[in-house]
Parts: C-alpha cells; sequence; structure tokens
C-alpha cells in the first residue's frame, strides 16, 4: 500500500503539472482539494481519467469521486481494492 | 477634437529573449520553449500556482501581459490579440490522445486550452479584468485591424486601456508583440510605429 501511495504521489505531481510541490510535502491524510494541494475541477478530471488508463477503474458516476479523491490515503484505499490492472 | 492614443508600454517575447520597452529583460539559451519559459518563470521571481497547468500559448501570453500589467491600476483594460496558429499547439496535442481507439484517453486538462482566447481567460482572471476581448487569427501581424478595433473600444468608453498585440506559437516557435495602448505614452498608436516595433 505504501508503494502505492507513492506511486500516486508521483502521478499526481507530474500528470497535474504540481511544479512547485514535492513528493515529501503531500502527507498521506492532506486534502486533494480546497485548502490542501488546491487542486481544481479539471485536475478532478484528470484523476478520473488516470483512475480508468492506469489502474483499469472506471468510475460510473463522477460525483464517487468526492469520496475517493479526499486524500491519497482514500485514493489508494479504493484503487487498492477495485483495480484490474 | 479625437483623442490621439498612445502606446504605454510594449514587450516581445521571441528567439529565447524576453524585452519590455526595447530592454533585454530576460534571455536564456534553453532547449525549447518549455525549458525557456520555466526558467524566465522562476528567474523573474512570478507567483502563481496555476502557471504550470497552461498550455504553452496561455503561457506566453501569460508572461507578457504579467510584465506589462503587474504595476497597472486601471482595471478597465480590454484585450485585444491576433496570431496565426490559433491554438493548434495544443490542439495536436489533444488529437494525438484520440488517434488510437484502443488508447483513448484525451486529457482535460488538455482539451479546455484548445481555444486560443483561453489564454485572455488566464490574464483576465490573474488581473481580475472584465471588459471587453477578442482573438483576431490573421495571416501575419496586421496593425491595421489591432488600431481600429482598439481605437473603436476606447472611443466608445467600452475601456479605458487596452492589451494588445500578436501572440503566435506554433511547432516550437514563438513570437509574442503585447502592448498597452491608452491616453498617454511613449510612442502613437500608429499602424506604421506598430510595424516598427514590431519588427
Amino acid at each position: 500500500m505504501s508503494d502505492l501511495k507513492q506511486e500516486l504521489k508521483e502521478k499526481i505531481i507530474e500528470q497535474l503539472n504540481l511544479e512547485d510541490v514535492a513528493i515529501d510535502e503531500i502527507a498521506d491524510s492532506d486534502p486533494l482539494f480546497g485548502e490542501g494541494l488546491g487542486l481544481d475541477s479539471i485536475d478532478a478530471l484528470e484523476l478520473i481519467v488516470m483512475l480508468d488508463k492506469d489502474y483499469g477503474i472506471k468510475l460510473a458516476d463522477p460525483k464517487e469521486g468526492r469520496k475517493i479523491f479526499e486524500s491519497i490515503e482514500t485514493m489508494s484505499a479504493y484503487i487498492a481494492e477495485h483495480r484490474s490492472r | 477634437m479625437k483623442t490621439q492614443y498612445q502606446i504605454e508600454r510594449y514587450c516581445h517575447i521571441r528567439d529565447y529573449q524576453i524585452l519590455v520597452n526595447g530592454q533585454v529583460l530576460f534571455e536564456e539559451q534553453a532547449p525549447d520553449f518549455k525549458a525557456f519559459i520555466k526558467s524566465a518563470y522562476k528567474s523573474l521571481d512570478m507567483d502563481h500556482s496555476k502557471f504550470f497547468k497552461m498550455d504553452d500559448l496561455s503561457k506566453l501570453g501569460f508572461m507578457a501581459a504579467e510584465l506589462l500589467l503587474k504595476n497597472e491600476t486601471e482595471k478597465e483594460v480590454a484585450l485585444v490579440f491576433s496570431n496565426k496558429a490559433s491554438s493548434l499547439d495544443t490542439d495536436l496535442i489533444h488529437q494525438k490522445s484520440i488517434d488510437d481507439d484502443d488508447n483513448f484517453y484525451p486529457s482535460p486538462a488538455v482539451f479546455v486550452y484548445t481555444l486560443p482566447n483561453i489564454c485572455m481567460g488566464e490574464i483576465s482572471i490573474r488581473h481580475k479584468i472584465y471588459s471587453e476581448n477578442a482573438f483576431f487569427i490573421f495571416d501575419r501581424f496586421s496593425p491595421e485591424t489591432l488600431v481600429d478595433y482598439t481605437h473603436n473600444l476606447l472611443e466608445n468608453n467600452e475601456a479605458k486601456k487596452v492589451l494588445c498585440g500578436w501572440i503566435d506559437l506554433d511547432h516550437g516557435k514563438f513570437d509574442a508583440f503585447l502592448y498597452v495602448v491608452g491616453e498617454n505614452g511613449i510612442f502613437a498608436h500608429t499602424k506604421e510605429e506598430l510595424n516598427r516595433l514590431y519588427e
């Protein structure tokens, strides 16, 4: 699981172009949106594409993302349970 | 009597140099535009968290606008931009992501930049500008239309100042020439002066 968390942090920084953020600045429980990493609605869509492309997870209801993308912790738990690749 | 509008200040970004009013502010022979603009952003001590999320055309326009508007207090500034390649650079990146039916993962973050005027949106958000904007596609820098359009905006009180010019980026080549037009300035706002300054 900790490998997956590390992998997610790397992917988020790279794919969302968070140029000024270092991996060790993201705590597992930090909120990804709002006052945490400050991601926006387009970033949320990117994360949905990332789940599909990299882990074979298709979100039937984009509203599900609200809980899944709360933090690295919640994302990694969801991916570990639902991934097909 | 008709107001004689003036060019207050102007900025060129081309040939791996950034100039304001003809003075070199930054230069670096970087391997490509991305490396150049990133280096300029850091060197010029800019601070805008969304900068690295922008496409290259928006970064080019944002950089020039930032240098021209950073001390501007007037908020009724219209934006009138033009270029040749529209948003082709980003359009091609998007096209590549949807070419293969078996690997069909278009990026929402790329797609939102597949219009050239998004660049003006980024500048408007940054500088809290709510006034008129227009983005023209020309075959070359065409001050004839820009001057007429800008004077029309100013004469009809649609704006107090206008940030306008040329901002083109295509296949690694980039060329920005933006300038602020108002009632006071350093050069007359005429087609002849613009052609001279653009060169």
